[in-house]
């Protein structure tokens, strides 16, 4: 087990390894004593809650139409719209970005290489406030990117306190375990298929477009539903960088808090969850499938 | 080796600046911690007194973060090893939703997790002020990671073939866990285990709803100095953050260099 | 197949390639070697010997050390990257493209080249037809079985018309039965095309089917370069003696046309007329080349191990001076341990190294 793998969050599987023992019944009540207290724990602290979290959406003042208001309500629908463009938007970035750091930097061995991918990854844990105060650092109003622009130009460019800041914020966030990702599934690539491409006479963008882009395709649709969940739920980094950006977690918090609004709170966060767990397992399914299919 | 043509200078370059985007805010954040004015720059002199002052505000955090992490820590390895054990015992559809759900909290937002454990338990007893009510959170949350760790090398190891040979030798089941799959998974638990840590103590999205004023994380002191004090006493204080989770992000970059080389 | 298929027959000329590796230390010391139009040149050797550099040298993934240089007739193409060179090759691990079909493999050096669609499609299906997987064109790799794998990776690697095509341990993945089914098919292949071939293997049987010569190699050295008869019968040294096939080693000398073996056999063998050079000090033989007489045997040994292999028996024997031989007897023929046996030499059948 690697960071490699550990740090994009859920380290993938390698299903079907000989590793699997095909028990007998003979086990099963020991295995089933040794998944209980996980389970027992599993089921009153999150299934439960969960459940009573969707009894009390629909047990508000609207009803059950509190799980429409999510379209039905402007504020929140344009919440729910910005919040997905975000995600989007961050996933797309981030997944260039980091495709191109990362197979640069398992394709070549240079002085400072090992240096370069620590730096590359130390990000890794943040926690969203932590990582809105870097992007307070960089463009926040006594940042960096501020005194740079007012020494250049006299104004000074401040962006920290909006959707900008958050979008920076959450590719700081992302890139790290993304180009972990793409690093581990990279090094995994046979060494042959390049040389195979090359002595048919294939160009390097040939190379990486025909042969280890398709290659890293389950890597990448994982990595990047992964953190198109993230930023969809991600809180730390808005709260931190202003209560007014109009993301669909800061809506919730504001509904909870501000407005003791439980019903609607609970509607918006289970919605939330929905979507951003039914992104995950498409993504999971079908880079699996690919998996499959690349044999 | 082949020359390095202009491509490999501009992916260089590239790569450059990405690390510079990820390194210049940490570097800048840990020197404002240290310095005197952060407005006037560095000119105005070294201090350690924002280092003190936030001592003096939230060390109770830094311990509340400490006692919640390693208690985390201690319930995900009794819960989740155990588990990932039985999982990877078991090949059928059932197991694998029993890992489809445990990987749930991962995929649920902190806030609906945190809202549902509110309106669920915070009304029983002293628990919603009290630390445990976090940890309970935290639970939720890091398990997954503890239970994907292990799961991921006692799958890559012949765990099968080296039980069945232990048991061939006449050894019984409690010998076997103990003796044969614990040592074999070590770097997995070792892994998961430091994830753990790191993730609990960095914990805010749940923490910030579950807190109470008595119940302080260190993520929560942080949200409240970004919000409320000079932007030194913030930078200190995710200095001493910082040097908090070094030690584990070093650890498991070092593991993981370990796994490369010995594949 | 159309006849009309047939590819350019070139040459290939090393000239003091050598490769030494980035921490120091040699992986191949500078070599020389000529390798004709159209033939199929087999290195074989144990791991590490540098046969695979080698290889890699002529492909162009390696490239040799200060003034080594490679030619492809009368080019050189020493600084020609590889996807410049027009090489064909093969790998043990198949190296498909796992995200193309298998005519979209074969058809790939084709797209890159960019001939026109049309003419791309004809010439993969002609060339799968070629390797009899025609109804396959179609396929995802992973629906293919190992020897069907290699097949289209010989394809592919052959439908760009290369001026070499390089097999890199092309069966050694394959089960046996396979391994045999492939390499006809692959000797038919090189064959009827005439396209000069480099076959790397540690497979001495590949190597004698295939090779129109065998270049055997030994820690980064040619040991010896011939025929595989030349190779097998005339070892010009001891490690391919040891090497190729299995070998005795006995100990005696010659003089004045005639030999005698020494101490391991007791008594000294009465001597035997000798036609090679006078002086030899040790003589080889190969197990079926030392029968089992009836009556009349040179010498005397102890059946110490029997081995059946179908076709034969292979015994190791001892003589009554303590020395062991391996020998070669008919399959049907049955033998106890212990049981005595009565051995022949044929002068003529016996080797001597080059001093």
């Amino acid at each position: 087990m690697s960071l490699r793998d550990a740090s994009s969050l859920l380290p993938p599987l390698r299903r079907g390894g000989r590793g699997r023992v095909r028990s007998g019944g003979r086990d099963l009540p020991l295995l089933a004593g040794m998944i209980a207290p996980a389970a027992a724990v599993f089921g009153a602290f999150f299934l439960l809650p969960l459940a009573r979290l969707f009894a009390i959406g629909g047990g508000g003042a609207e009803g059950w139409a509190a799980y429409a208001t999510i379209l039905t309500d402007a504020g929140h629908r344009d919440g729910l719209i910005a919040t997905v463009l975000l995600s989007a938007a961050v996933t797309a970035a981030t997944l260039a970005a980091s495709t191109v750091a990362g197979l640069f930097l398992v394709r070549h061995r240079f002085p400072g290489h090992a240096l370069l991918v620590a730096m590359l990854t130390f990000p890794l844990a943040f926690p969203g406030v932590v990582v809105g105060f870097m992007v307070i650092m960089l463009a926040g109003r006594q940042g960096l990117l501020g005194t740079i622009t007012q020494a250049l130009f006299g104004g000074k460019l401040v962006f920290a306190y909006s959707m900008a800041g958050l979008f920076l914020g959450y590719l700081y966030f992302s890139i790290p375990r993304v180009i972990l990702t793409v690093m581990a599934a990279a090094e995994k690539l046979d060494p042959r298929l390049e040389e195979a491409a090359r002595s048919l006479g294939a160009t390097r963008a040939q190379l990486v477009a025909h042969v280890i882009l398709p290659a890293l395709k389950p890597a990448l649709l994982s990595a990047g539903a992964l953190c198109f969940a993230t930023a969809m739920g991600a809180f730390g980094t808005a709260f931190t960088l202003a209560t007014r950006i109009n993301v669909l977690p800061m809506i919730i918090y504001t509904e909870f808090t501000l407005q003791a609004n439980l019903a609607t709170a609970a509607a918006l966060s289970l919605v939330l969850g929905l979507v951003t767990w039914a992104v995950l397992a498409a993504a999971r399914s079908f880079a699996g499938s690919s998996v499959a299919a690349a044999g | 080796m082949r020359r390095r043509g202009l491509s490999f200078w501009a992916q260089l370059a590239f790569t450059l600046l990405l690390c510079a985007f990820l390194v210049t805010p940490i570097i800048l954040s840990m020197l404002a911690g240290v310095t005197a004015n952060y407005f006037v720059g560095l000119k105005s002199g070294l201090t350690l007194r924002w280092v003190e002052e936030v001592w003096r505000l939230y060390a109770d955090t830094i311990f509340l973060s400490l006692r919640i992490a390693f208690a985390c820590l201690g319930c995900t390895l009794l819960l989740g090893v155990p588990a990932a054990y039985a999982l990877a015992r078991r090949q059928g559809p059932a197991a694998r939703l029993a890992e489809e759900l445990l990987m749930m909290p991962v995929a649920v937002p902190g806030l609906a997790t945190a809202l549902a454990l509110i309106v669920t338990y915070g009304g029983v007893g002293d628990l919603r002020s009290s630390w445990l009510f976090i940890l309970i959170g935290h639970v939720l949350f890091t398990l997954p990671f503890m239970v994907r760790s292990v799961l991921a090398v006692m799958t890559s190891v012949d765990l099968r073939t080296l039980e069945e040979a232990a048991a061939s030798l006449g050894a019984g089941f409690a010998r076997r866990f103990f003796g044969v799959v614990l040592p074999n998974c070590a770097s997995g638990i070792l892994a998961g285990s430091l994830m753990v840590l790191t993730l609990s103590v960095g914990e805010f999205n749940l923490t910030w709803l579950l807190h109470t004023p008595m119940t302080k994380t260190l993520p929560v002191g942080l949200a409240d100095s970004y919000a409320s004090l000079r932007i030194e006493v913030g930078s200190a204080y995710t200095l001493v953050f910082f040097l908090m989770i070094v030690p584990s992000l070093i650890l498991l970059q070092a593991l993981a260099r370990r796994a490369r080389s010995n594949p | 197949m159309p006849s009309n298929f047939h590819l350019d027959a070139v040459p290939i000329r090393l000239q003091a390639c050598g490769k030494s590796w980035e921490g120091g230390g040699r992986a191949l010391e500078p070599l020389d070697l000529a390798i004709r139009g159209g033939e199929t040149i087999v290195f074989l050797g144990p791991s590490g010997c540098g046969k695979t550099t080698t290889l890699r040298i002529i492909a162009g993934l390696e490239s040799p050390d200060p003034g080594g240089r490679v030619f492809f007739g009368e080019e050189d193409v020493t600084e020609l990257p590889i996807e410049r060179r027009n090489v064909g090759m093969v790998f043990q691990s198949y190296a498909l493209f796992p995200n193309m079909t298998v005519i979209e493999n074969v058809a790939y050096g084709l797209k890159v080249r960019g001939v026109p669609r049309v003419e791309r499609a004809a010439r993969a299906e002609e060339m799968l037809e070629m390797v009899k997987l025609g109804e396959f064109a179609g396929r995802r790799i992973d629906q293919l079985s190992g020897g069907q794998r290699q097949r289209v990776a010989l394809a592919r690697a052959l439908v760009v018309r290369p001026r070499v095509l390089l097999l890199d341990e092309p069966l050694t993945a394959l089960d046996a039965k396979l391994r045999d089914g492939l390499r006809l098919e692959i000797d038919r292949l090189l064959r009827q095309l005439g396209i000069t071939a480099v076959y790397v293997t540690h497979d001495q049987g590949e190597a004698m089917a295939l090779g129109d010569r065998i270049v055997v190699m030994a820690e980064g050295r040619i040991a010896q370069v011939g025929t595989p008869r030349e190779i097998y019968y005339r070892p010009a040294n001891a490690f391919v003696a040891e090497f190729v096939g299995t070998m005795n080693r006995l100990s005696g000398e010659a003089r004045n046309g005639r030999m005698r073996l020494g101490p391991g056999f007791g008594v000294a063998l009465a001597s035997l007329p000798w036609s090679g050079p006078d002086g030899a000090q040790e003589f080889l033989v190969r197990p079926e080349d030392i029968d089992l007489a009836e009556e009349g045997g040179h010498f005397d040994a102890r059946v110490a191990a029997s081995v059946f292999l179908g076709d034969r028996t292979r015994l190791v024997v001892e003589t009554e001076g303590g020395q062991p031989l391996t020998v070669d007897a008919p399959g049907r023929a049955d033998f106890a341990r212990g049981q005595s046996v009565a051995l022949r030499l044929d002068p003529n059948r016996l080797l001597t190294l080059p001093a």
